[in-house]
């Protein structure tokens, strides 16, 4: 891995690191997750956000006694929001922090060098 | 939420309970936070302990923290006020305020604990070194704090008024001018460790007190969330219209906007918020930066269903009219709540706990601000990082003074205004003025310091005027009653000529779109070396401020030998010695080390 190349220009260190395959690995796990879920999400926070301003009456279909799905779609909002950031713990976890920690020795390392 | 705006002074009556028993709950909370503060202070010695608590919180406990930022009195009693009055309409915000947490969640925190050190204006001058650019995001920061201390300081008021009876106007601001001495000692005192202890402890005790007078009222339903619905249903004066959208925003088209405008400014004006920000920094790393914002997804969201129940108990068990009857409208629903179900104790309890919201959040806020002021602007700008710790937190404590009066002052003349709206309006002017230069430095290659500038400039101005030339201002009053509804009363003066209430569908695009025409006309292409750095540093945590309480002298000792710059960033570090800020030790740049140093003794232990 090429980190270890010594340079005197700051930036040039980090733009070895980026151009590395391991970094561009990390950057791709991460935007793998990061840009779907947060299309995902916006975009079904405004759909709610649409329906509840323009279908009012659709919102008030009862579902069981009185509750409609208005609430359904609300609390469905919650669940969303617990569900993404849970899945997003584990794949942070699994496939971002052991590389994130690999670049980060290997910097450590060119350093002491 | 203009129709839950009050004007003029609030008519006088009966508090509510015993203002004796009020007064010895309060004295007692209080007491007991402040030793808290006092205890856990430490030294705040370097600016890392007096900014950012010495980085070591642990994820758990600084999300616990954040939830007791966000939980604000807004969400407290302005949330769930709003949804006994509006019904679901009020349940809206609360989705809003939860769902934005994903915003920071998966594109902020990580990456803004990695590349900055106390303050929002960091990222920006990590990916930029330039000073108008540090200057630009110091004054956001200022901005959008003192909307949200308005915001709190008229909960204040308007919470003091209904508990205390004290209804003359002198009386009211002179218990905004003791919260305003109290928040003041908390931050001399506890710095930031002092603050985030009352936070969690704060976060605690709210989120208990809201789940015991959540499980009393669905008691009373037997736990049926459907008879809890159809008996709110009943109670209020719109029947079952409550249940549904539309009864607060559904009136017409101008409406129906102004409702997408405020859903747009909730969803993405958190991660836009300074004071919510500078807490990722008060803890060691990028994961225990996740970690925060997890802990807290689950504790606001949770306690965003709490506040469901207690809206619609509200509805049912105090009513409307007597809400809309008592001094702070909406805002006193759940401290009515509280009284009907357990008498003069629980309502103690809770307005103790919403006293203690109200003051650990403006703490909290006026940690924020004097930290962008001292760090920023005086350390950063005026005295170009040439500047002993000592003195940077010297600065630092004169401005939480100067910044706790503006908020009184301020606290005085808003005491009328609705909460909820006020901080709707605080997370418009973030989402406008910071999320876009933070989204954009951190992962566009061609952004540019002039895109940064537009950006925020833009959407701050914009978003500024537009809520000055808008019904919140001026101009709006009552159809029915004819009682003026804007901050001017006088009906005669009206230039709103932006019709939204909130500005954030015109502002947010604006500031984003701004960044973006800023940058590619921009003749300086973006720095490619810049931007690896940054991204560099963002995904993976290379150079990246560390914490660290042990490591005043071996910082020291690195800095020394730090001889040059070549980027001439960072340049206030080198005169930062003593201090626990490993910044620039950790930072690449000096000549005799490798670009991608991180000392041994950086590296989390």
């Amino acid at each position: 891995m090429s980190v270890t190349h010594s340079g005197r220009e700051s930036g040039s260190g980090y733009e070895v690191v980026q151009a590395s395959r391991e970094f561009r690995t990390l950057r791709r796990r991460f935007a793998r997750f990061a840009v779907p879920a947060t299309v995902f999400f916006l975009g079904w926070y405004f759909l709610f956000v649409i329906v509840a301003a323009f279908a009012p009456g659709f919102m008030r279909i009862k579902v069981v006694g009185e509750i409609n799905i208005g609430l359904c779609f609300g609390l469905l909002q919650f669940v969303s929001t617990f569900t993404i950031t849970m899945l997003y713990a584990r794949w942070a976890r699994r496939n971002i922090d052991p590389v994130a920690e690999r670049l980060r020795q290997r910097a450590e390392r060119g350093r002491r060098r | 939420m203009t129709s839950a705006m009050s004007a003029g002074v609030a008519a006088a009556s009966h508090p509510v309970g015993r203002p004796i028993v009020n007064i010895a709950i309060f004295a007692f909370f209080v007491t007991v936070t402040l030793v808290i503060a006092i205890r856990v202070a430490g030294t705040n010695k370097t600016t890392a302990d007096y900014y950012a608590g010495g980085r070591v919180f642990s994820g758990r406990q600084n999300g616990i923290a954040i939830g007791g930022d966000y939980l604000s009195a807004a969400s407290f009693l302005g949330i769930a006020g709003a949804i006994a009055l509006y019904g679901y309409d009020g349940f809206l915000y609360s989705i809003g305020f939860l769902v934005a947490w994903l915003v920071v969640l998966l594109l902020v925190a990580e990456p803004l604990r990695n590349t900055g050190r106390y303050t929002m204006a960091d990222v920006l001058y990590f990916r930029f070194r330039e000073k108008p650019v540090r200057a630009a995001a110091a004054i956001s920061t200022l901005t959008v704090s003192s909307f949200y201390l308005l915001a709190q300081m008229a909960a204040a008021g308007g919470l003091v008024n209904l508990l205390l009876g004290v209804t003359t106007s002198g009386g009211q601001d002179l218990t905004i001018a003791v919260v305003g001495l109290l928040m003041i000692f908390y931050v001399l005192v506890g710095g930031m460790r002092g603050t985030t202890w009352v936070q969690i402890v704060k976060a605690i005790i709210l989120t208990a007190g809201a789940a015991v007078t959540t499980c009393w009222v669905l008691a009373k339903t037997g736990f049926d969330v459907s008879g809890l619905l159809r008996h709110a249903a009943a109670a209020s004066p719109a029947g079952s219209a409550v249940l549904g959208p539309g009864l607060e925003y559904g009136a017409n088209t101008v409406s129906k906007l102004d409702f997408i405008s405020l859903s747009l400014a909730l969803v993405l004006g958190t991660a836009g918020l300074p004071h919510v920000l500078t807490r990722l920094y008060t803890v060691p790393d990028a994961i225990a930066a996740r970690r925060s914002v997890i802990w807290a997804v689950w504790l606001v969201g949770l306690f965003y269903l709490f506040t469901l129940v207690l809206g619609f108990g509200a509805m049912w068990l105090v009513g409307a009219k007597r809400i809309e009857a008592a001094p702070g409208k909406a805002d006193s629903a759940v401290p009515l709540l509280a009284y009907h179900l357990g008498g003069t104790l629980l309502l103690g309890v809770v307005a103790a706990v919403a006293f203690a919201t109200i003051l650990a959040v403006v703490a909290g806020l006026t940690i924020t601000a004097s930290a962008s002021f001292a760090h920023d602007v005086y350390a950063g700008l005026l005295r170009s990082g040439d500047v002993e710790p000592g003195q940077e937190i010297r600065v630092a404590r004169i401005t939480a003074i100067v910044v706790g009066l503006i908020a009184v002052a301020g606290g005085t003349l808003a005491k009328n205004i609705d909460v909820a709206f006020l901080v709707a309006l605080a997370f418009a002017v973030a989402a406008s003025a910071n999320l876009p230069s933070i989204v954009f430095s951190l992962f566009w290659p061609r952004f540019t310091s002039r895109g940064a500038l537009w950006s925020i400039y833009g959407g701050l101005i914009s978003a500024v005027a537009l809520i000055i030339f808008s019904p919140v201002v001026s101009g709006q009053t009552n159809p029915a009653s004819g009682a003026a509804l804007s901050v001017i009363t006088d009906p005669r003066i009206d230039f709103a000529f932006f019709p939204l209430n909130n500005p954030g569908i015109v502002s947010i695009p604006l500031a984003f779109f701004l960044g973006w025409l800023g940058s590619i006309t921009d003749r300086r292409a973006g720095d490619a070396a810049r931007f690896a750095r940054v991204q560099v540093c963002a995904l993976s945590g290379i150079g990246a401020e560390r914490s660290g309480p042990a490591t005043d002298t071996a910082v020291a000792a690195a800095s020394a030998k730090v001889t040059g710059d070549p980027e001439g960033g960072r340049h206030d570090q080198q005169r930062d010695r003593g201090s626990a800020d490993i910044f620039h030790a950790a930072r690449p740049g000096g000549a005799e080390h490798h670009p991608l140093l991180g000392r041994p003794a950086d590296e989390p232990g």
